[in-house]
């Protein structure tokens, strides 16, 4: 299963740390972050919660990146 | 014009509150400059290390605490990292040695100026891209059954509903145009700025903007599906495929950040050591202003913020000029592309057939065409289309009777009482009539009146008027090889490839035969070069995906070349190729100058640095400066206007 998030960040760097946290999240199966449309690319595990999935996810990024936001 | 200078001001609540803190610690810092010789040196030192530590602390509050929760989460090496230790390593510095706090302060002050920038110029171009592709349309006008019409959300409407689309409004969604007749302006789609007249029964998408009369149109597709939809969709995903120079980019900085701050520290402790060890004094203060200075100037921001933006800004201004580009990678694909193959009918050619010439008639030329249409005109087959259309009337059907067809060989029928036979040269010997062969190349309708031989005439693919233009120039811009493939026959194929100028053709290919070639040509390909297939996305599709970078052209409502090409041309324009090499050949340019231009700045700065060369204030300009010229080079490559 394939979602759209739409996110906030400030720099490219910190885009690409969110992408790397996020892929070391359980339950996702890749994730593409872009930086220039603001949008994160999530595909998930079959038969996992995306909802809950993404509570961990948001959860990771702000380790790496405090200043981030991802609406889900 | 007003409303763009009003958003390139716009900046976002937290730029405005970042350009008040830096504004506020700019004033503070000034006042301090004047205000600090006159105070008292006696206990100057700690009013003034207090003093300096508003501006100081009212610009870099945020990157401490940042830096702080990154050591907290085990991930310290970033740039709030750099800056934190930079600026307060210089202020300890000033505290203990020379008094003086104004580097530490400006460091931080300058930091978040280029940020602030950075932030201003990353917002203001995507705003910028996203205004060229504001093809999104808000609304849809439904028409009801009572005729009223009211305004939704495109999303609402169903297929086969009815839209009403006013003068000055863009077409929401793909349809066919019930009543109306106006004039369509298509440039955000295909860049180009000749207007299409659209009249009843015509096909339209969404994205366009009508002009002049009202349309009313009814829906083949829904919103989602709808051209302008997909287009923006696969704009949009287009930066997520990424090319290798932004890969690179990423994996330098994750192995850069580290590697310099051990170096920094390496630089603050090991010469003082090696000083001790000699003997002779130990300057620590020294050298450690040096390893800050060292990792003032290596902050990598120009770098990662510039890659994407060029290639942003690339597919941005490409898309404006009708060039979709599904990812960066195929910007680089199509950069280094060696051989062009391409197919004939529908890329080369227009795939339309169309009355090429009457030869040999016995009667005038549009009466003989005017039989042949008459004959034809019970018939689907895409030849009785164009014989049709070359007349140019609607055929009178009540002169037409008797309308036998013989498949595969043609037609006879009874017009105004004459036995007309219209059909293949096996149809004119099946009825023992002895046809004139013909010496151009295409299709012949042999016809026979009262079994007489009258004429034939020629049906032919025409090729498109900048077709032999495009070659020429892909040829100037170094492409080694042009490759035509197609179906049809050796003659035609031969002379079509002559005439546009390819290099080499390959006829009566079947499509897993096109798949082969392809693959053959793959081989030949230099190591670092690539192939570039250029169709029209009709029963191509294979051959789309196996080329190195597959390109669609007029591919305006087919979805199946949307799918499988890399790069669609948006109109069926070959000239529009030769531009794409072009758009990616410059952004890519750009996006190397970035790399090139920011790393060597940087490596000068840091060994100057090193070498106790560089002072605090240029490592600050080193960093920002690079950044702002690489922000503005990097949005050039939104430029495609005169490609």
């Amino acid at each position: 299963m394939k979602k759209t998030y739409k996110i906030d960040v400030d720099c490219a760097n910190c885009a690409a740390k969110m992408e790397d946290a996020t892929k070391k999240t359980p339950g996702v199966a890749d994730c593409t972050v872009n930086f220039m449309t603001l949008k994160m690319i999530v595909t998930f595990d079959e038969g996992s919660d995306p909802k809950a999935i993404m509570t961990d996810v948001l959860k990771n990024c702000k380790k790496v990146e405090d200043d981030c936001e991802i609406f889900f | 014009m007003q409303k763009n200078r009003n958003e390139a001001k716009a900046m976002n609540k937290k730029q405005k509150k970042m350009l008040y803190r830096i504004l506020l610690a700019a004033v503070c810092m000034i006042a301090l400059h004047f205000l600090s010789p006159a105070l008292n040196p006696v206990w100057n030192g700690n009013l003034k290390f207090l003093l300096y530590l508003i501006p100081y602390l009212t610009v870099g509050y945020d990157i401490l605490i940042k830096a702080w929760k990154g050591i907290c989460n085990r991930q310290p090496f970033d740039e709030n990292f750099l800056m934190a230790v930079a600026s307060i390593g210089a202020i300890i510095l000033g505290r203990v040695r020379t008094g003086d706090y104004a580097e530490g302060a400006a460091v931080m002050l300058f930091y978040q100026i280029g940020e602030l920038f950075q932030s201003v110029a990353v917002g203001k171009s995507r705003r910028n891209i996203s205004s060229l592709m504001d093809i999104r349309p808000d609304y849809a006008n439904l028409e009801k059954e009572d005729m009223t019409v009211e305004r939704v959300d495109p999303d609402e409407v169903e297929i086969g509903s009815v839209i009403v689309v006013s003068a000055g409004e863009k077409i929401p969604i793909d349809g066919v145009v019930l009543t109306g007749f106006s004039t369509l302006d298509t440039a955000a789609l295909t860049g180009e700025s000749v207007p299409r007249t659209v009249r009843e029964g015509e096909d339209v998408i969404s994205g366009c903007i009508n002009q002049s009369g009202t349309l009313r149109i009814r829906t083949t597709k829904e919103f989602g599906e709808s051209t302008a939809s997909r287009i923006l969709d696969m704009v949009e995903n287009a930066s997520s495929r990424k090319s290798r120079q932004e890969a690179f980019i990423t994996r330098f900085a994750r192995i850069y950040t580290p590697a310099v701050c051990y170096a920094a520290l390496a630089l603050a402790f090991l010469p003082p050591l090696v000083r001790i060890l000699s003997g002779s004094p130990a300057q620590w203060g020294d050298w450690i202003m040096r390893a800050l200075t060292f990792l003032v100037i290596s902050c990598p921001c120009a770098l990662v913020i510039s890659i994407p933006l060029t290639f942003f800004a690339g597919i941005g201004g490409a898309s404006r000029a009708g060039v979709l580009v599904k990812g960066s990678n195929y910007f680089e694909e199509l950069a280094r592309a060696d051989t062009v193959v391409m197919d004939k009918t529908g890329t080369m050619t227009k795939g339309v057939f169309e009355v090429a010439g009457i030869h040999h008639a016995s009667m005038p030329e549009d009466m003989l065409l005017e039989y042949a249409a008459l004959a034809e005109a019970h018939s689907t087959h895409p030849i009785a289309l164009s014989l049709r259309r070359a007349y140019g009337k609607d055929p009178d059907l009540s002169r037409v009777r008797d309308v036998e067809e013989i498949s595969g060989h043609g037609i006879r029928a009874v017009v105004d009482g004459h036995t007309v036979i219209c059909g293949n040269e096996r149809m004119m010997q099946h009825m023992g009539i002895e046809p004139q062969p013909c010496s151009s190349v295409g299709t012949l309708v042999h016809l026979a009146i009262d079994g007489a031989y009258c004429g034939h005439i020629l049906i032919a693919d025409q090729i498109k008027p900048t077709a032999a233009e495009a070659i020429a120039d892909l040829k100037r811009l170094g492409i080694r090889k042009t490759v035509m493939l197609t179906g049809d026959r050796k003659q035609t194929a031969e002379t079509v490839a002559r005439q546009i100028g390819a290099d080499q053709v390959c006829a009566e290919l079947l499509p897993d035969g096109k798949v082969q070639k392809v693959e053959e040509l793959l081989s030949h390909v230099p190591k670092g070069k690539s192939l570039a297939f250029i169709g029209d996305g009709i029963n191509d599709a294979p051959v789309l995906s196996r080329a190195d970078v597959g390109i669609a052209m007029g591919a305006l409502g087919s979805d199946a070349a949307i799918e499988a090409a890399d790069i669609v041309l948006m109109d069926d324009d070959p000239l529009k190729v030769p531009k794409a090499v072009r758009i990616a050949r410059k952004c890519l340019r750009i996006a190397y100058e970035n790399i090139v231009f920011a790393i060597s700045v940087k490596f000068i700065c840091l060994i100057l640095g090193a070498l106790g060369l560089a002072s605090m204030w240029l490592a600050i300009f080193a960093d920002v400066g690079v950044m702002v010229l690489a922000v503005l080079n990097a949005i050039r490559a939104l430029s495609v206007r005169h490609m």
